[in-house]
């Protein structure tokens, strides 16, 4: 049974069960969506005393940060209990395409160029990182949610502007894909 | 103790990301190149499943578990800030390889390097709200 779990969960069972966490969500009378939580933090770090955007009981939130929390266990429990510890099993097209990037064929979850712990302390590393995270904040709260809230949640009610934004997803992710990666790497 | 159970929500959202390595940058790439079916098939099912049960929700009028109805709230009509923002997601989203929710599991799974990521969305976020009545929406 163990031993069955540690393998990599096959697609329609963690997309199902993404569908049963929404589910329970709105059963527990709250909705499924993470990005959220950073509008959330902003508050807690009270910045309602400075923008108005996050000044908002962000209590009444609490529900999601320990939603958050739990998900910094839940990838804890599974680092340490159940992986089998091999590499992500990604297409050889995908091996070779970022090999011409110089990122090396997978030997853990992360590529270690751009997410070893020296990257942080290298100016490129940093800002790769920095400006990621930038965006992704950025980004979310100007489309009004994130792959939770717009690709699972919006998209299951048929919601249009989830839509237009998921298209906005791709086309961002296939931007920085093709044409801002070769120049980044 | 009401807050327990979203933490075993937690919990098994962040061991589904991290089992279904949605939360690897390796599968974000994969996606955003079309060279596997993985990625799609997890939204793909996930999305099946939640606009049958959403539509069931709606047809039988079910009721959370405090009696209150299920509510779905439309968005509101906009073009501009879904686009516009949804596009500045996904450049972040390829660079970094995570959306916000794999970020932690991430962080959780032991890769130090996701906690400025977080930092930096999470500032982000923080610009957004500072410059928010600027931007077109």
């Amino acid at each position: 049974m163990l031993e069955f779990i540690q393998q990599p969960w096959t697609w329609w069972v963690s997309g199902a069960l993404i569908a049963g966490i929404m589910f329970t969500l709105l059963f527990f009378g709250q909705s499924f969506g993470f990005s959220s939580n950073l509008r959330t933090l902003c508050s807690a770090a009270g910045g309602g005393k400075f923008v108005k955007f996050f000044d908002f009981n962000w209590r009444s939130q609490m529900w999601n940060l320990v939603f958050l929390i739990g998900a910094v266990l839940g990838g804890f429990i599974t680092a340490q209990f159940l992986s089998d510890g091999k590499p992500v099993q990604i297409s050889q097209i995908t091996i070779n395409d970022l090999a011409a990037l110089n990122i090396a064929e997978p030997t853990s979850v992360q590529p270690n160029e751009l997410f070893s712990v020296e990257s942080i302390f290298t100016l490129k590393g940093f800002l790769i990182l920095a400006i990621g995270g930038l965006m992704v904040g950025f980004g979310s709260r100007y489309a009004g949610g994130c792959t939770s809230g717009h690709a699972i949640s919006g998209l299951s009610d048929l919601q249009l502007p989830s839509l237009i934004a998921v298209i906005g997803f791709f086309i961002g992710g296939l931007l920085m894909t093709f044409m801002l990666l070769p120049l980044i790497l | 103790m009401k807050l327990l159970k979203f933490l075993v929500l937690g919990v098994l959202f962040g061991i589904v990301m991290a089992k279904s390595e949605a939360f690897s940058w390796f599968r974000i790439q994969e996606m955003f190149r079309f060279q596997s079916f993985h990625m799609y098939g997890i939204i793909g099912t996930a999305v099946t499943i939640g606009v049958i049960g959403v539509a069931l929700i709606k047809k039988y009028k079910l009721r959370d578990v405090n009696g209150n109805p299920i509510m779905f709230y439309p968005k509101e009509k906009s073009t501009l800030r879904y686009l516009i923002g949804g596009i500045i997601f996904g450049l972040g989203w390829a660079l970094s390889g995570a959306c916000p929710g794999p970020m932690v599991v991430n962080i959780g799974y032991g890769y130090i390097a996701m906690i400025v990521v977080f930092l930096f969305a999470v500032i982000g976020t923080y610009i957004y709200g500072f410059i928010k009545d600027k931007l077109p929406h």
